[in-house]
């Protein structure tokens, strides 16, 4: 017996919302397996998992909040995996984006009304000049964007780390993080006695906007096309290298926007530990999300909840927290492998001899 | 500058450079013969810590150092079947599902490590590999100190390069497996199994990547930390394009690129250039990017590789 | 006859995939010293039947049985154990191994370790038996495509091969090295090796083989015994089902030159590089491009594409030199262009066959105003195309790579002929279709050129050249080797100006 893919005449939408939920389905039985290893009662476990989320509006908009950069970095990553620029490296460009909008949150010279639309803006383009180098890199020299990216996580993370620990300490707190932002750049808050910033806005607007990117202009179409095929896009006069640029760019400068709002919205201040693993979560949710900037926003909500949940789930039932971390690794594999299902269909062969 | 010169460039410094760079050969033979097979093996930074972690908790419970590096091998292997299933058996893209392998392999390892160990103050070790001196050799004045006074596993790796040399170039197997990377029909019109050659591929992979996690707790450090591989992984990945898919040019990459991490270690301690230890952590990544970008125009990869192979596609 | 006799025998085998019936109730028998032609059009189940001889297939139904003995093939591995041996269309050879590494694929070592002396010996062996020689040391990608031929020939004997499969072999070869071909295949069959022959060139049937299986439609039509006793045209028709005839030909009137090149060269690496190469089509012009592959076609047709830059030389179109070419503007100066492989160069196979369809065109005003789609006129397009060009397709969502080959290509040629080109850039347009999708396909063309543009056809098919073209030209080595007018030019002439001979 051996398997038989069948490309797909189109798939049904009902298909599309189902793949999703059997994956995360799927993610949810396998590791009830390490629930179980670790002594607790999985029902009881995945109830706190989940249900601390939702257990109040405060905790419902902090969800929203520890959403905003996941939302963010899942665009970033389906932008760029939709041209096939393997950028993995959302976690150091908005590693970047935090630094720049630091950097223009603490300018005293600026006026006031323009300081956090310039953060916004330059983390922006930190973001995106970060995620530039690996594009040309790519273009160029055909050196492979995931080996790039992804140590380019780590050159900037040292970067950081080099200038909180000399030039940019905070010299009141003499601890490795830079010194506060102004008060005027720290971003409106949208409802009273929550932390609902400004930066949440922003993601769940990028959503709609990337997904018009995507469906509804010529660069979403030509990007399309150069990640489906990029000779078949050359033949037919797409300029692949421009539209890998762009690609690059948008990506970047989508995770530098994260970036910003972590900075401007909870912050105001940038130290080592802004991301935890952003960047990496963003690919999950990509995915999830079969890389429909749509789909990023429901996908992002769950993981904030699982990232926020595993807290308090690891507290009450003595499961270790990273729980979290294996559901995103296998999460991940689960939807790889849903995915195949929505565009083929899978036939289990048996030939006549068997 | 001659006293930071001398005060670098001494045996002892040459035998470091053979201890740290025995980890990047082992990891970056083993991701040798995945590619070679025609799949990147992606999965290599989340294996070589879930390897590292494993290995660790066995060596600690078994008293058993051997025993650690023979768990650490079969988690490898483990993870580099679930890579063969996603990109071999159902042929998805071995970008994507590299990096899951990776993310799940990360889990697993912070996972199982927190249950086993919880959160001690001082955290576990283990007593490590000590040197063991090869006799007669070891007394070659200076070669003997720094190539014969080494860990077990080091000398293990050293072989490693002509046995996979041979292996590859030499052997009817190796053959079969680097057609498997150039051409799988080929290969698969001639009888070969292209399936079962780059499962072969990768299992090997995975096994050298958890021997070098292993290496790493046993050898280098003696306790699991969450940052152990940090990048080392990664840095492979490019080791394999510097060599050119051949295991003298890529352990020779290895040595070279333990030389730039030997020499940031002493320029950290030593006190002449005052610099941010950032710096130099960051120079190992910063130079590998630089190599790629010298070698990766002109690189021939294995032709298959990234390409799954269906049989029945017309 | 009984099957204790043959070489081979094949009962009642049917194989379908999906809804398609690609062999149905088959029988095919073969004798020692046999030269066996199978004949049918593309898509007649030649293909799948020797795949399913190979291991390639298993078949739903039916036996097979070698030399009297039932058997099982379930791989190649199976096959080459038994004795039988495939020369694929497209050769199954690693171009960066050398000849000798090529042949101990898979084959078991000596003592742990590859057998190189053993192979050489063997080499040479088959070298002074059948005069099939190689150098054992060359890499294979240095190899012309006559050799490597060989080589996959040399490598079914290295197996002991009894039965020798060749799919479509002449099919990249010049005239001469297809002479030297049926040579080595009369030896290797008095030799008591049994051979077929795969085949849709109604000639070559009668030149090497001596016995004929005509299948149609996944079925055998007709098994003929003697093939030179009987007429090209009545295997024509136990082929196709009917006679075959050419589109009617008008006689049309030459224009204005449209495109010129002058002088262009040029230099990419592991590419044929084109040497100084001068070249005319008028409006109203059938200009036939032919040449074994891999003599600097692609080249060519890729600089006229705008996708690969002359390192020297002049582009004209319609007297304006071009400068900095690149495929979009090739496109707004009306040069559109059928791609060699429709399913890598040409269509997208995992998108909407509507992306597929505008996929040139997407900055066209139609298409997109200020870079947003206009999605409604988008699909408006590909339905009018669909119905226009009889192509088979549920709808303009439906994804590109489940049309057959023969709707894809029709899609194509829709997609190139839409916004009416001056120039049409056609490689190999017919390639892999049945005869009703390529006829249609030549009739566009000549419509085409009646409406006053000029056609470029690269083909390696002589006969759709000498069929459609008004001139024929030769790439040999990168160069021009020679110009024919269609009055003048015989397959001959051709041929030996293909194979690098000085046209007389």
């Amino acid at each position: 017996m051996h398997l038989r893919l069948e490309l797909r005449e189109h798939t049904p939408l009902w298909l599309n919302l189902a793949l999703p939920f059997s994956a995360v389905l799927a993610t949810l039985v396998l590791c009830s397996g390490l629930v179980a290893l670790a002594d607790a009662n999985v029902i009881d476990a995945y109830s706190k998992l989940f249900l601390s989320a939702v257990s109040s509006r405060f905790n419902m908009v902090e969800t929203f909040v520890k959403a905003a950069p996941l939302i963010l970095t899942g665009l970033a990553v389906t932008v760029a995996f939709k041209a096939k620029f393997w950028n993995i490296g959302a976690e150091g460009q908005l590693l970047a984006g935090a630094m720049g909008a630091a950097f223009v949150g603490g300018i005293e010279s600026l006026p006031t009304f323009s300081l956090v639309p310039l953060m916004i803006i330059f983390s922006a383009v930190c973001g995106a000049c970060w995620a530039l180098l690996p594009a040309v890199l790519r273009t160029r020299f055909k050196v492979d964007d995931v080996v790039t990216t992804l140590l380019l996580n780590f050159v900037i993370f040292y970067i950081m780390t080099a200038l909180l620990d000399g030039p940019w300490k905070d010299p009141l707190s003499g601890y490795p993080d830079s010194p506060d932002i102004r008060m005027d750049a720290e971003f409106p808050i949208l409802l009273r006695a929550t932390r609902l910033h400004l930066g949440v806005l922003l993601s769940l607007v990028a959503a709609p906007l990337v997904w018009l990117l995507i469906r509804r202009t010529t660069l979403g179409f030509s990007i399309s096309v150069v990640g489906e095929n990029p000779e078949a896009a050359a033949y037919g006069g797409i300029p692949i290298t421009r539209v890998l640029i762009y690609t690059a760019l948008i990506s970047g400068a989508l995770a530098g926007l994260a970036g910003a709002g972590e900075v401007g919205g909870l912050h105001f201040q940038v130290m080592a530990g802004i991301s935890p693993g952003y960047g990496y979560t963003g690919i999950v949710i990509a995915m999830l999300a079969r890389l429909n900037p749509l789909g990023v926003v429901p996908a992002a909500l769950f993981f904030a909840i699982v990232v926020t949940g595993a807290e308090a789930m690891s507290r009450a039932t003595g499961v270790p927290v990273f729980l979290a971390d294996v559901i995103q690794g296998t999460a991940l594999v689960t939807m790889l492998i849903a995915q195949l299902f929505s565009t083929y269909r899978v036939r289990t062969h048996l030939s006549a001899s068997e | 500058m001659d006293e930071i010169l001398s005060q670098i460039f001494h045996i002892g410094f040459f035998a470091a450079l053979i201890r740290i760079a025995t980890p990047f050969i082992l990891a970056t033979i083993g991701e040798l013969f995945a590619e070679r097979s025609g799949v990147l093996n992606l999965g290599i930074e989340g294996i070589m810590l879930f390897g590292a972690m494993s290995g660790f908790t066995m060596a600690y419970f078994s008293n058993s150092l051997w025993l650690g590096v023979l768990a650490a091998m079969l988690t490898g292997m483990l993870m580099a079947i679930l890579m063969g299933f996603l990109t071999v058996s159902l042929g998805l893209s071995q970008h994507v599902s590299g990096i899951g392998v990776t993310l799940l392999s990360t889990g697993f390892a912070f996972f199982f490590y927190r249950l086993i160990f919880g959160q001690p103050s001082t955290p576990p070790n283990i007593k490590a590999f000590t040197p063991v001196g090869i006799p007669v050799l070891m007394d070659i004045p200076w070669v003997g100190p720094v190539l014969f006074q080494q860990a077990a596993l080091t000398y293990l790796a050293l072989l490693l390069v002509p046995l996979s040399a041979f292996l590859l170039f030499q052997t009817p197997w190796g053959l079969n497996l680097r057609t498997v990377g150039e051409n799988p029909h080929a290969a698969d019109s001639a009888g070969v199994n292209v399936s079962a050659m780059r499962y072969q591929g990768l299992m090997i992979s995975g096994a050298l990547m958890g021997a070098a996690g292993a290496f790493l707790v046993m050898v280098q450090f003696n306790a699991f930390t969450f940052g152990v591989i940090s990048g080392r992984g990664w840095v492979c990945i490019a080791l394999v394009v510097f060599g050119q898919w051949g295991p003298w040019k890529s352990a020779a990459g290895a040595l070279l690129f333990a030389l730039i991490d030997a020499l940031q270690l002493r320029l950290q301690a030593s006190s002449a250039i005052n610099l941010p230890y950032q710096v130099f952590l960051m120079m190992p990544f910063v130079l590998t990017i630089v190599t790629m970008t010298l070698v990766s125009r002109n690189a021939r990869a294995p032709s298959a590789l990234l390409k799954p192979f269906r049989k029945e596609e017309r | 006859m009984s099957d204790s006799d043959l070489l081979l025998s094949m009962r009642g085998v049917c194989k379908s995939f999906g809804v398609v019936q690609a062999n149905q109730q088959v029988d095919l028998l073969l004798k020692a010293g046999d030269i066996l032609g199978l004949l049918g059009e593309n898509g007649a189940g030649k293909t799948t039947l020797m795949n399913i001889l190979f291991g390639t297939y298993q078949a739903d139904q039916g036996s097979i049985s070698i030399q009297g003995q039932p058997v099982e093939i379930h791989s190649s591995a199976d096959a080459l154990e038994l004795g039988v041996g495939m020369v694929h269309q497209h050769f199954h050879l690693v171009p960066r191994h050398t000849v000798l590494e090529n042949l101990m694929l898979g084959r078991p070592g000596k003592g742990g370790r590859l057998d190189q002396t053993g192979a050489r010996d063997r080499l040479e062996e088959i070298g002074k038996h059948y005069g099939l020689k190689l150098n054992p040391d060359a890499i294979v990608s240095e190899l012309t495509i006559g050799e490597q031929q060989r080589l996959e020939i040399i490598k079914a004997l290295f197996r002991k091969a009894k039965i020798l499969i060749l799919d479509e072999p002449t099919a990249v070869l010049t005239p001469k090295e297809s002479e030297g071909l049926f040579s080595a295949l009369r030896a290797l069959a008095d030799g008591g090796m049994g051979i077929i022959f795969i085949t849709h060139k109604l000639y070559e049937v009668r030149e090497v083989t001596n016995r004929v299986v005509v299948m149609r439609g996944g079925a055998v039509t007709a098994v003929v015994e003697d093939p030179r006793a009987v007429t090209e045209g009545s295997l024509a028709q136990m082929m196709c089902g009917h006679e075959l005839t050419p589109p009617e030909k008008t006689t049309s009137q030459l224009r204005d030159p449209l495109l010129k090149l002058s002088g262009i060269s040029t230099r990419i690496p592991n590419r044929p590089f084109l040497k100084d190469v001068d070249m005319v089509v008028h409006g109203g012009e059938i200009l036939g491009i032919a040449g074994v592959s891999g003599n600097g076609q692609r080249e060519l047709a890729d600089v006229i594409a705008g996708i690969l830059p002359p390192s020297e030389g002049k582009i004209e179109v319609k007297g304006n030199t071009i400068t900095q070419s690149s495929p979009r503007k090739m496109q707004k100066l009306k040069i559109g262009r059928i791609p060699e492989d429709r399913m890598t160069t040409g269509l997208v196979t995992t998108l909407p066959l509507f992306s597929s369809m505008v996929l040139p065109w997407i900055n066209h005003p139609n298409f997109s105003r200020l870079g947003i789609l206009r999605l409604k006129a988008i699909r408006e397009f590909t339905e009018a195309m669909i119905s226009r060009f009889g192509i088979r397709a549920i709808g303009p969502e439906v994804r590109t790579g489940t049309l057959s080959g023969g709707n894809l290509q029709k899609a194509l040629l829709a997609r190139e002929l839409a916004f009416d080109p001056e120039v049409l850039l056609a490689s190999q347009p017919t390639r892999g279709l049945d005869v009703a999708a390529a006829d249609f396909v030549h009739r566009k063309f000549l419509e085409l050129r009646e409406a006053g543009a000029a056609i470029i056809l690269i083909s390696e098919d002589l006969e759709e050249l000498f069929t459609l073209s008004d001139r024929i030209m030769v790439m040999y080595e990168g160069c021009v080797h020679g110009e024919q007018n269609i009055a003048d030019a015989s397959v001959e002439k051709i041929g030996l100006m293909m194979a690098g001979a000085e046209a007389a």
